[in-house]
């Protein structure tokens, strides 16, 4: 769909505003450039409908060189949204939407079905068509800012910041409304941000940028599960990673490696002498080769100790687990609705590897509260 | 009363073709002012290198004093409304001119962003945003100049242009002060009517920002 060649942009005598820039845009991504200012992210998008040109490489669409085309056609054929909306003031809003289309010669009809059309998708009444830009709210005429670019069905939006100038909740809003618009027009979208959460909760895949060259391109869960380097890491913010640690980590990295276990072959009172050692109630029960059988705790033992003397007699099979590369949340979640105090961690082969418990929980929780403070 | 009376019936043919001499005059000068500053005012944004030199100049124009301004375009163009009309053109440049930069000049580069973000040409940029955006403030340059014009334009009378300055050096040379005031009190009411006008004008283009029917609403 969009394809950057060794793009680089040098702007009169300064340094290299982008550095030989590379990257691979397919149909219907969304895909957000995010970096400290002046990292080049605008710079590239701009590239992109020529608002810049670059110094040096190709950039192509669905195949084309975007310098071979002719600029005010090509402009035509991409939305473009900017961050402080620039709706015309002397135009309603129908006119504002249909901009694109009255530049490409629609009958004036058509304009205004597209534009009545349009302004459903954002649930706003179909009144405000005749109103003026300055008589909506911010958000509003953003989402008509947003409508502008979709007006004549382009298959790539450019968008700079679109929703930096707007209060937060509706912010929130609007993201998520833009969103699930996206999804369903299958628009390619670059979006310029410097708001990871903003950049997290839209993207399909993240550009960052720095001082002109791309430092990691991936996934948001892939970035935050492995930041290419501490640029990357400081950038994301330490906060956020604490906080996206239930996320993205797994129940192999915070178990417990080294549970209370006692084997099937062993006695009820090495057993009960074993969790008074280890101050438990109940203990792992493991076969030959560390595979988990089941578990036994103290009311077994107590029930039993007259019938039985061997563990492997008694001890009980149902039981939870779990393995290595479960994330953690989803394990929180089962454990809180099994009312579980504990799930033990196995591998492919069902062997021992650790255990979770409601303890390592609470460090976990700590963590994220307290974590920051304790580096100050 | 009588006296005014009689002015009307000796003076009011000529009162009449001086009134409308004078307005001539200066309407054709802001008119060509109109004409060739606005073209000039909206060049002047897109080459900014030139823009400071030319509006200098037309700032020293400005400053030339009138009268020598007049005479300096006898030699040139002889005597009669055609000087006088040139003269008064080179004054009505600088507000309009001024103006249409300054006005273009403050469109709101996002709205420029978005335009050509958009797909839009240079011309459409003008004519659709940047000019429209900018009616009001170039219609206070016209205004304005219109104004002085028709205040300057009694001087026209030196160079055998005609208009109500006759009246008022008539008036100066006869030690008639009635003939003084026969030229100013229809000067000042000209001005003042074309101001009047020029401001309903004004309103009549500037395009609209909001809709009727939500300030009712």
């Amino acid at each position: 769909m969009l394809t950057f060649e060794n793009v680089t942009k040098i702007y009169s005598g300064s340094k290299k505003a982008v550095n030989n820039l590379n990257l691979q845009i397919e149909k219907g991504e969304f895909i957000c450039f995010i970096g400290p200012s002046g990292c080049g992210k605008t710079t590239s998008m701009k590239m992109v409908n020529r608002l810049i040109e670059p110094t040096e490489g190709r950039i192509l669409i669905d195949g084309k060189d975007i310098m071979k085309q002719n600029r005010v056609q090509m402009r035509r054929e991409i939305g473009y949204v900017i961050q402080q909306i620039g709706l015309f003031p002397h135009m309603t809003i129908s006119e504002n939407i249909t901009l694109v289309p009255k530049l490409l010669q629609w009958s004036k009809e058509k304009r205004r079905e597209r534009a009545a059309e349009l302004i459903k998708l954002v649930n706003l009444p179909e009144e405000y068509l005749d109103r003026y830009p300055q008589e909506l709210s911010g958000g509003q005429q953003q989402r008509i800012g947003v409508l502008r670019a979709l007006a004549s069905n382009p298959p790539l939006i450019l968008m700079d910041e679109p929703f930096g100038a707007l209060d937060p909740i509706t912010r929130d809003g609007l993201q998520e409304e833009f969103k699930d618009l996206q999804k369903r027009l299958g628009k390619t979208i670059v979006f310029v941000t410097h708001d990871m959460d903003e950049a997290i909760k839209l993207a399909d895949r993240i550009v960052i940028m720095k001082d002109g060259e791309i430092v990691q391109v991936d996934t948001p869960d892939e970035i935050l599960r492995n930041p290419a380097n501490e640029f990357v890491e400081s950038f994301i913010g330490k906060e956020r990673l604490i906080q996206t640690k239930p996320d993205v980590t797994t129940v192999g990295q915070i178990m417990n490696k080294i549970p209370a276990t006692v084997h099937k072959e062993e006695t009820l009172s090495t057993a009960i002498q074993r969790m008074k050692e280890k101050r438990v109630d109940s203990l792992l029960v493991i076969g030959d080769d560390q595979t988990l059988e089941g578990y036994i705790d103290v009311e077994d033992i107590e029930e039993n100790r007259k019938k039985s003397t061997l563990v492997g007699e008694i001890y009980e099979t149902e039981l939870y687990k779990v393995k290595e590369d479960s994330l953690i949340r989803d394990t929180i979640q089962k454990m809180l609705r099994r009312h579980t105090k504990y799930v033990p961690v196995v591998d492919e082969q069902n062997r021992l590897k650790g255990i979770v418990t409601r303890a390592t929980l609470a460090d976990l929780v700590y963590d994220s509260i307290w974590g920051d403070e304790d580096d100050n | 009363m009588d006296a005014l009376i009689q002015f009307f019936q000796e003076q009011g043919s000529t009162l009449a073709l001086k009134t409308w001499e004078h307005l001539y005059i200066s309407l054709i000068a802001v008119l060509l002012g109109i004409l060739v500053a606005v073209p000039v005012g909206i060049l002047l944004t897109r080459i900014n290198r030139a823009a400071d030199t030319v509006i200098r100049i037309v700032s020293i124009i400005q400053t030339f004093p009138s009268l020598a301004i007049l005479a300096f375009f006898i030699p040139i163009l002889g005597v009669g409304k055609v000087p006088a009309i040139v003269a008064l053109f080179f004054y009505s440049m600088l507000p309009i001119l001024r103006n249409t930069y300054i006005g273009i000049k403050n469109t709101d580069r996002n709205l420029l962003e978005a335009g050509r973000g958009m797909g839009m040409t240079n011309t459409q940029l003008i004519f659709s945003v940047e000019l429209p955006l900018a009616i009001p403030i170039i219609m206070a340059g016209v205004r304005v100049s219109t104004v002085y014009l028709i205040g300057w334009a009694t001087l026209a009378s030196f160079v055998g242009a005609g208009g109500l300055g006759d009246f008022i050096f008539d008036g100066l040379n006869l030690y008639q002060p009635e003939l003084i005031l026969a030229g100013a009190i229809p000067s000042t009411i000209l001005a003042l009517l074309a101001d009047f006008i020029l401001g309903k004008v004004e309103k009549k283009l500037t395009p609209t920002t909001k809709s009727t029917h939500y300030e009712t609403a």
